[in-house]
């Protein structure tokens, strides 16, 4: 479990990112954080793996306080997904860019090699093997960041706006990746502005704005509350939208799914028949 | 008189080796608003690199056929002529942004444009307070963040004020407030002042509605090009993946359930319209 309590975090320039937030994260959640450029989003997750350290308040991964173990055992637990890929690849080969962080955390050749052969399968990657990953596409490029992380088959998993740039097809296969991930157990935490992504997948859902957590809840309540959506510069999605306009006329408004907007109205309309 | 068109325009990058697009016939009048989207690695950022000599000036490779822009013939006039008719904003901001603050970035265009320093203080400002970064004028575009450095780029090009805008994905690090903000600002730009627009997106659930058309690319190719309504829509449009607007697949179902709306909606509003008019029958 994650535990962040009433934490604050000010850079060294003086920007005073954090401003108390407290958030609980227990095993095998699947979460959203929204919210404003700006408003804390990505600071928050870089508490939770180690990369910074509250100025003020705690955050414990499974009972351990960040602040007094290493990054580099932090990061066996938490694996982090950037938001630009290129700030995280290196390596001549996708094979040796998804090997790397095995051989420093210093699994046995056998080992590896297993591990990267399933991550290259999972992702769809084994024909890009002794490829480099300059060579790639951004959505592929995205990809292998992907599986250098899952390789080492972290608890939880940060991704940092994983849709920007993929397209439908790309985006419902993260999302059905995300789902079987979390499905396995895993604790996924992803970072995006794309609500239409987050309607489709239906997590828990945290709105920030300016350093604080502002909401949370399910998707269908949080996304469908006009005036915290609009505090943390996010908008509805269409879905929600719609029923926000119907509700006058006697329509539930917590639905943001194409499907139960279907059902709901074909309901309706056989009453009026 | 087309402002931007193609005849049988095929392009292969030096490394590739096959066309990163081909035999792209378009014809893009002035004043259109366009929305070009398809799949990843389709050739649409490919395509778009054309309209202001990026190819064949900047990249090498081999580029076939024609192409014309403000009635220049590409191949023949250097990039920073075009540029005084095409303003261009790439997918990655950091590519774009190189001055030491955010006003002097916004202002190179227009310092080799050659117009009075009046006449450029006046667009400098007018474009940092359209994109909503005035306050961050004096600051470094290196250390501001995706979505802002995203903002500058996009002021740049406004403050030039050229004929035609081509935009790559421009709000991808934006919150969506910020991204719709942005969009209404290009959309104020095409129906104001008649700037043609070409907008690279994926979200077309944020964008389709402000387009007066809506092209289509798969493999290299234009597969479907006409009204939004019509094309997002169509059959092909859904089995190749575009992420069609969610209350225009909500029509799509109704409609195949028997609940006939109207119009095709595109946006919460037109749905909600279309709705209200069968649901109080």
């Amino acid at each position: 479990m994650i535990r962040i309590q009433d934490v604050f975090f000010s850079y060294p320039n003086g920007v005073e990112a954090l401003k108390g937030v407290s958030l609980e994260i227990q095993d095998g959640e699947f979460l959203a954080i929204m919210g404003q450029n700006g408003a804390g989003k990505t600071t928050l997750v870089k508490h939770i793996n180690g990369l910074l350290k509250p100025t003020k308040g705690t955050v414990t991964v499974d009972e351990a306080d960040t602040t007094k173990v290493s990054v580099a055992t932090l990061a066996k637990k938490v694996g982090f997904v950037f938001q630009n890929p290129d700030h995280q690849l290196f390596s001549e080969t996708v094979e040796e860019e998804i090997s790397f962080a095995l051989r420093n955390f210093g699994f046995s050749e056998s080992a590896i090699k297993e591990r990267v052969n399933w991550a290259l399968n999972l992702l769809d990657l084994a024909e890009y093997r002794k490829v480099s990953p300059f060579m790639l596409s951004g959505g592929e490029r995205k990809r292998v960041a992907l599986a250098s992380v899952l390789a080492w088959d972290p608890k939880i998993v940060i991704l940092d706006e994983p849709t920007i740039g993929q397209d439908s097809q790309q985006k419902e296969r993260l999302r059905q990746f995300i789902l079987q991930l979390n499905h396995l157990g895993k604790t996924v935490i992803i970072v995006t502005h794309d609500v239409e992504f987050v309607a489709e997948c239906k997590p828990q859902v945290v709105l920030m704005s300016q350093g604080k957590v502002i909401a949370q809840g399910s998707a269908e309540k949080v996304l469908t509350n006009l005036e915290v959506v609009t505090q943390a510069s996010v908008v509805l999605p269409q879905i929600s939208q719609l029923f926000a306009n119907l509700k006058d006329i006697g329509f539930p408004t917590e639905v943001i799914d194409v499907n139960e907007a279907t059902d709901i109205l074909l309901g309706r309309l056989g009453d009026s028949r | 008189m087309p402002i931007i068109e193609t005849k049988n325009l095929t392009y292969t990058y030096p490394i590739g080796t096959k066309p990163a697009f081909e035999d792209v016939t378009i014809k893009i009048d002035k004043g259109e608003f366009v929305v070009l989207t398809g799949p990843s690695g389709c050739g649409k950022t490919t395509l778009c690199r054309c309209f202001n000599g990026l190819i064949p000036h900047f990249y090498s490779g081999k580029l076939e056929g024609e192409i014309y822009v403000s009635n220049l013939k590409v191949v023949n006039h250097p990039i920073h002529e075009l540029a005084q008719h095409v303003g261009m904003v790439f997918q990655n901001p950091e590519n774009q942004l190189f001055a030491l603050s955010v006003e002097k970035d916004v202002a190179f265009g227009l310092e080799n444009l050659g117009i009075s320093r009046e006449k450029m203080r006046e667009r400098v400002d007018w474009a940092l307070k359209i994109t909503g970064i005035y306050g961050l004028k004096d600051r470094a575009p290196y250390e501001l963040s995706g979505g802002q450095q995203q903002r500058v780029a996009i002021a740049s090009v406004l403050a030039m004020q050229p004929e035609i805008i081509v935009l790559d994905e421009p709000t991808s690090f934006l919150d969506p407030v910020g991204a719709q903000n942005i969009f209404e600002v290009i959309n104020r730009l095409n129906k104001d002042l008649g700037i043609t627009i070409i907008l690279v997106e994926h979200r077309l659930d944020l964008t389709s509605k402000y387009a007066s058309r809506v092209m289509i690319m798969d493999k290299g190719r234009i597969i479907l090009d006409g009204p939004p309504k019509e094309i997002l829509n169509s059959e092909e449009a859904r089995l190749i993946g575009v992420g069609i607007p969610k209350v225009t697949r909500l029509y799509q179902i109704l409609k195949n359930k028997g609940l006939n709306l109207n119009e095709i909606p595109l946006s919460a509003e037109e749905a909600t319209k279309g709705l209200l008019e069968v649901l109080r029958i």
